[in-house]
């Protein structure tokens, strides 16, 4: 009877009660819904069987999406959109060379938009086409309206990024329940399916991006530890590299874009193939007449993308040390995304492990599959295996300070929900204004880190340098999402912002943010060795000037010179790389102004006592 | 969940008792059977308000958790509750034979990184790894046992710099890898 089924309301739900919810795999090449049925997460299929959606939208008379958009790509490529995640929370700068893609191009300043016959388009909008029509299939499938959805997103996405995924789904009507981590989702499917104990590595290589997570799984809990990757790193990277050995086999230079897609695509499927046999056979006709006609051996493949795997191995060598763990304390290691079929990777990550990579489940579907049992969990289908999920921020976050440096505020790896607050004070005498830029990256220097957001604390009440005390909050909710806010404490004047750039870090950015941050870690402590001792030389410089202005009247007129000729000396060496010597120059003027302060010290506590009475000198 | 307190000092929280020595796999449990209790996920069906509520409270819940489970940060916590500032930006006076023992470890960790010498790398983390667990045994004496705040917080000051030398470490096994 249901009066015996007494639960908190929201808390739990009757049999009947189901509240449908599902899970997206959003993905630069093809896009997939699955959700929980009785117990058991199912990919949904459309009309024709098909698990999988091209993510390719094409703006004709309609919006096509999917098989058919992808079928119309060679003849409207002006129209048909593909791989539009890689132009999500990206300007056009952060695209690069965009010479070959068929798109027509406009630059906002801020996210790129497209020019089609249906008029101008953001990503955001594309991808939204492409959720819609998941949507609609698993509204019918499923026989109703869907409570929410968990969408999911590259570990490595940030701010940007994952604000426009989010976007999008609004957009498509969608709720969203959650976004998540695709090597998180596919843990969980993993974890789940095969009541797992232990600490396991995800390696997730698709079409053009590489995760890798490292999470710790015990009964009820999927904690990740650390987690690393390259946006820019993906089965397309070994096209490309088939791609250049046929270009230096045939002796070819320059190829028209249509000659280049045929050899893409042809070293695309020789990749295919030689994951079932030790060659393939690759035969064209160029536009120019010429035949191209090679055979192309495992050993060759292995050969020509040895790099790209061993640049996976050092960022899993990265995320293990990260973790504070060795190889030999991995369990077992997920493989995700249809380029872990390639038998070299494989391979790779079996003997970089000592153990054989876990296959047992569609590196193509697992993500979607993940997600939907999140998506379950999250509606309030809560069922008695309840279990917590524990996922990290993959970047550090930080604050500009003074001399162009970053100060992190949040490091990488933290487990979200997070917040942590800084105090800042003030530079200058009177200083009313505060100018806040938010940065995303681990390198040093606010020129090497991606930009977020910029605002502005105004109202300060005048104060001296370094009274004031700015108290600045970041809080990154469960999504990653990051919202910050600054507060002058002793006025309580205010300002927030929802950290909703209009534009992300790009791929090769990131990459190069990444390999920076190691490879200059000592050109960095150079540098902020550099800028700490100009920013000390500086403040010293104003003041010195300010005591100078206000209590010049105690100097000896040889005393005054001597100072100011020091001062002098000191900002000669202030355009200097040399940081020692500006450090000397420094020293040199503090020493001038010893008695100087002395003086000053003994004039201010003459005229500050001579305002008070006994009882109020007896508190302190 | 009406029952969670965020005026509740973080080893309060977590049914600790407030002392340096860490019992971390009761840490672990509590912290686990909380989260369990006030993650997101557990109401993202529910209002935006009650959204922003498990937001916050969660936050709080990782916070104390880090907190405690950091040697340096939970005695830092700790010399807080009694009142003791650690002084670690302002405090600079060190025993002269600590700063050079620093100096040599530094030198040490450069030249690996110069010569390219993984094991000599190796060899110096695990150095570091010795003075520093030996450092925070002498830091639970001086809290737990002498009840000495002034002395640990001059521990406290010293294992900064340990910090430091282990970020400085990191980042040179990053460069190698390169």
């Amino acid at each position: 009877m249901a009066l015996l089924q007494i639960s908190e309301p929201g808390l739990s739900t009757a049999p009947h009660q189901h509240r449908l919810a599902v899970g997206i795999d959003l993905g630069t090449t093809n896009s997939l819904v699955a959700t929980v049925r009785n117990g058991i997460s199912v990919v949904l299929n459309d009309e024709n069987g098909r698990a999988m959606l091209p993510s390719v939208v094409r703006y004709a008379t309609d919006v096509v999406v999917g098989e058919a958009a992808q079928a119309a790509q060679s003849d409207d490529p002006v129209n048909t959109i593909v791989s539009v995640k890689r132009f999500m929370g990206r300007s056009l700068a952060d695209i690069g060379d965009t010479s070959r893609l068929p798109y027509r191009f406009v630059d906002t300043g801020s996210m790129l938009q497209l020019r089609t016959v249906a008029g101008v388009k953001s990503p955001v909008e594309v991808s939204a086409e492409i959720l819609k029509v998941l949507r609609l299939r698993a509204e019918e499938s499923l026989g109703g309206e869907l409570v929410g959805a968990v969408i999911t997103v590259p570990a490595y996405f940030d701010d940007a990024q994952r604000q426009a995924t989010k976007d999008a789904a609004k957009l498509a009507g969608i709720n969203v329940l959650r976004l998540l981590n695709e090597p998180t989702a596919a843990a969980i499917a993993y974890g789940l399916d095969n009541a797992s104990e232990g600490v396991y590595a995800v390696y997730d290589l698709g079409g053009g991006t590489f995760d890798i997570s490292i999470l710790r799984l015990s009964r009820g809990v999927f904690e990740v530890l650390s987690a690393n990757g390259d946006s820019a790193l993906g089965g397309d990277d070994f096209d490309q590299r088939i791609h250049c050995w046929l270009l230096e086999k045939n002796q070819l230079s320059v190829l028209s874009p249509q000659d280049t897609r045929l050899l893409l695509t042809l070293a695309r499927s020789a990749k295919e193939q030689l994951t079932e046999h030790v060659d393939a056979r690759i035969t064209a006709v160029l536009s120019s007449g010429e035949i191209i006609d090679n055979v192309i051996t495992r050993t060759d493949f292995q050969e020509m993308s040895t790099n790209l795997i061993q640049r996976t191995l050092q960022l899993m060598r990265r995320a293990l040390r990260d973790a504070k763990l060795g190889v030999d304390e991995v369990k077992g290691v997920v493989m995700v995304g249809g380029a872990t079929r390639m038998p070299q990777v494989q391979h790779a990550v079996g003997e970089f492990f000592g153990q054989t990579p876990l296959t047992n489940l569609d590196p193509d579907k697992v993500v979607a599959l993940g997600a939907a049992i999140q998506a379950n969990l999250l509606a309030g289908n809560r069922s008695s295996d309840d279990w917590l999920l524990l996922d990290v921020i993959p970047l550090s976050l930080g604050l500009e300070t003074m001399g162009g440096l970053v100060e992190k505020i949040i490091p990488r790896n933290s487990t979200i929900p997070t917040a942590r607050a800084q105090e800042f004070t003030t530079y200058k005498d009177g200083q009313t204004a505060m100018s806040l830029h938010v940065l995303q990256g681990e390198r040093e220097l606010v020129s090497d880190c991606r930009s977020l957001a910029q605002f502005e604390l105004r109202g300060i009440p005048p104060m001296v340098a370094g009274a004031a005390r700015i108290r600045v909050t970041f809080q990154v909710d469960a999504d990653g999402l990051l919202n910050v806010a600054a507060r002058e404490l002793g006025s309580g004047v205010e300002a927030a912002i929802v950290v909703k750039p209009s534009y992300g870090l790009s791929d090769a950015e990131i990459t190069r943010m990444l390999q920076d941050s190691t490879q200059h870690a000592q050109d960095d402590m150079q540098a902020r060795a550099h800028r700490e001792q100009q920013t000390e030389a500086n403040q010293l410089l104003d003041a010195v000037q300010n005591a100078l202005d206000q209590d010049g009247s105690l100097l000896s007129e040889s005393q005054r010179s001597e100072i100011e000729s020091r001062m002098t000396a000191l900002k000669v060496t202030l355009p200097l790389a040399d940081h020692l010597a500006i450090k000397r120059a420094v020293t040199t003027l503090n020493d001038a102004t010893v008695s100087f302060a002395q003086a000053r010290m003994d004039k201010s506590v003459k005229r500050v006592l001579s305002g008070m009475n006994i009882s109020d000198l007896e508190i302190k | 969940m009406q029952s969670f307190d965020f005026s509740k000092d973080f080893f309060n929280l977590f049914g600790l008792n407030r002392c340096y020595h860490l019992d971390s796999a009761g840490l672990e449990v509590q912290f686990r059977a909380l989260q369990a209790r006030v993650h997101p996920d557990k109401s993202a069906h529910l209002s935006d308000a009650e959204q922003r509520l498990a937001m916050q409270r969660s936050t709080l819940v990782n916070e104390a958790y880090q907190t405690l489970k950091s040697p340096i940060r939970r005695a830092r916590y700790l010399l807080s509750l009694h009142d003791v500032d650690t002084q670690e930006e302002t405090n600079t006076v060190m025993p002269i034979d600590f700063l050079m023992a620093q100096m040599e470890l530094r030198e040490a960790v450069e030249a690996a990184l110069q010569a390219q010498d993984i094991s000599a790398l190796d060899e110096q983390a695990a150095h570091l790894t010795t003075d520093t667990r030996a450092l925070e045994a002498e830091l639970a004496e001086q809290i737990d046992t002498v009840q000495n705040y002034q002395a640990a917080a001059g521990l406290v000051r010293k294992l900064r710099f340990m910090e430091k030398l282990a970020e400085e470490i990191a980042s040179a096994y990053d460069e190698l890898d390169n």
